[in-house]
């Protein structure tokens, strides 16, 4: 299942999972990323609590935690290369994996038609 | 609310959005922050080959004495600027500093002695302000004029000689500094050898009317980028120049930023025409004795970028503050975090390992001598 936030997060959600990254969209809107902080595993979010910070050539943005949930894996590939956010931003340059609390939030998301037309 | 009509243009808009820059308000106009090639490749083109900026929004002033006598322009604007302009020889250019009472900075600029007139450059955000100062302090002794009728860009990087030689060959005599008229594509321009990269280029004032046509010769060339704000910002930073605003401003002194260079002997107590600006008394005693502050270069230990604002401590609890930071960022040829700030002058000696604030956590970082890279001005 692939869902979106309005803050310009993807998640793919499997068995009460979520991959988290950011979109298309947001990576080009960053630009090229130089610096990315990623949480702890068993670290504890509520949604829109910041789990993570991308900075680029000019400007910090935080990530927001898209639910409330555990972080049970990071991608430190992205911390040793945050170019991979800008080529892949839903492949290969995803942030974080996310054990939902309630695994029935996620339905309070855009779905990627909506998010689509969010962006226009 | 949409403000964007209210967003000057210049020149050279039109050309900037046909070639996609990413239009964003800097300092009341229109500008590009980036291009398609992002910030990254623009600034590493620009230290590998050559980049195009445009710079029009900054103001282009003349300054002409009404005596006819250009002597008399450069006795008035010494009374402006810490700097020797009476000494500045025909065709050449100086950095200056517009001080005020206190001994603090209004706004940096360029000056050049055209022969029959001064060519002054001073900041965008700053222009109407500058120019109004100009009129009231020496209107008397110089007819100005604020030439919104022409653009102005920069060609920067190693390959920005071949590459302005093809339009006009007589650019390889010039030194850096040097000023000339010449006629690019049929426009008079006027050409400086300057920047504000660290990298060896120009500065090529042209006509409103004829500018897109002469910047489209240049990045018809395969070795030219169009470069937007964002890469000029990493660009000047890694080459340790200031940004009126964030790292000068009406509080800090040109010693305390570290701009004694600027001030040549003849202004200096001591010299033939010491003084006779305003806040000498104060710039004067901080040449001889010293402030109790300086702008330093940091280099951060990790990967995080430590920007402006962040505070400087002696101590990684960040208990003992000594300094903020004034302009920070990712340093694209540096390959890392490179800062500058304002520290105390017990924390300002090259080497002195200081604690930058980001996000809640105490960052070691190193203060390191400017520029972060190498020079390329041709001398």
């Amino acid at each position: 299942m692939l869902k979106f936030t309005e803050e310009h997060e993807w998640l793919k959600i499997e068995n009460g999972v979520a991959t988290v990254g950011i979109t298309t969209h947001a990576a080009e809107q960053l630009g090229d990323l130089v610096f990315v902080e990623l949480p702890e595993v068993g670290a504890s979010f509520e949604k829109g609590g910041d789990a993570a910070t991308v900075e680029s050539v000019k400007a910090a943005s935080d990530v927001y935690c898209p639910l409330d949930g555990e972080i049970v894996e990071i991608n430190e590939a992205i911390t040793a290369d945050p170019s991979l956010v800008n080529s892949d931003p839903q492949g290969a340059g995803w942030f974080f994996k996310l054990k939902l609390a309630n695994a029935a939030d996620a339905d309070s998301l855009l779905d990627e038609a909506a998010y689509k037309e969010l962006v226009g | 609310m949409d403000g964007s009509s209210e967003l000057k243009k210049t020149p050279l808009h039109a050309l900037n959005v046909s070639l996609g820059g990413r239009m964003v308000p800097f300092a009341g106009y229109d500008m590009p922050v980036q291009y398609p090639a992002g910030v990254m490749k623009e600034h590493l083109h620009t230290r590998a080959a050559a980049g195009l900026f445009d710079v029009s929004h900054m103001g282009q002033v003349t300054v002409r004495a009404r005596s006819g006598d250009n002597t008399d322009a450069a006795r008035a604007l010494e009374t402006l600027v810490p700097v020797d302009i009476v000494g500045l020889p025909e065709g050449r250019q100086r950095y200056a500093l517009f001080t005020n009472d206190q001994g603090g900075i209004r706004d940096d600029l360029m000056i050049a002695n055209r022969g029959d007139h001064f060519y002054v450059v001073v900041n965008a955000a700053c222009k109407d302000a500058d120019f109004a100062y100009m009129q009231e302090k020496i209107g008397d002794v110089c007819d100005l004029t604020l030439h919104d009728d022409r653009a102005l860009v920069a060609l920067q990087g190693p390959h920005a000689e071949a590459v302005l030689a093809e339009l006009w060959a007589d650019v390889s005599a010039m030194r850096f500094m040097d000023v000339r008229a010449c006629d690019l594509h049929d426009a008079h321009c006027i050409v400086s050898r300057s920047g504000y990269t660290g990298e060896d280029g120009f500065e090529i004032s042209i006509p409103a009317a004829l500018a897109e046509t002469v910047c489209r010769r240049l990045l018809d060339h395969p070795d030219v980028l169009p470069v937007g704000l964002g890469a000029r910002d990493s660009l000047r930073l890694e080459a340790g120049l200031c940004l009126y605003g964030n790292d000068i401003d009406t509080g800090t002194t040109p010693v305390e930023a570290g701009l004694e260079w600027a001030i040549q002997k003849v202004r200096r107590t001591g010299g033939e025409r010491a003084g006779g600006f305003p806040g000498a008394d104060v710039i004067l005693d901080q040449l001889e004795n010293g402030a109790a502050r300086r702008r330093v270069g940091l280099r951060a230990e990790g990967r995080a970028p430590v920007r402006a604002g962040a505070v400087l401590a002696t101590d990684p609890e960040g208990q003992d503050i000594v300094g903020t930071v004034t302009s920070g960022g990712f340093g694209p040829s540096v390959d890392g975090p490179v800062a500058m700030g304002y520290v105390d002058g017990k924390a300002a000696a090259p080497a002195t390992e200081l604690y930058a604030g980001v996000r809640g956590k105490f960052l070691p970082v190193t203060v390191t001598a400017m520029p972060f890279v190498k020079n390329t001005f041709k001398r």
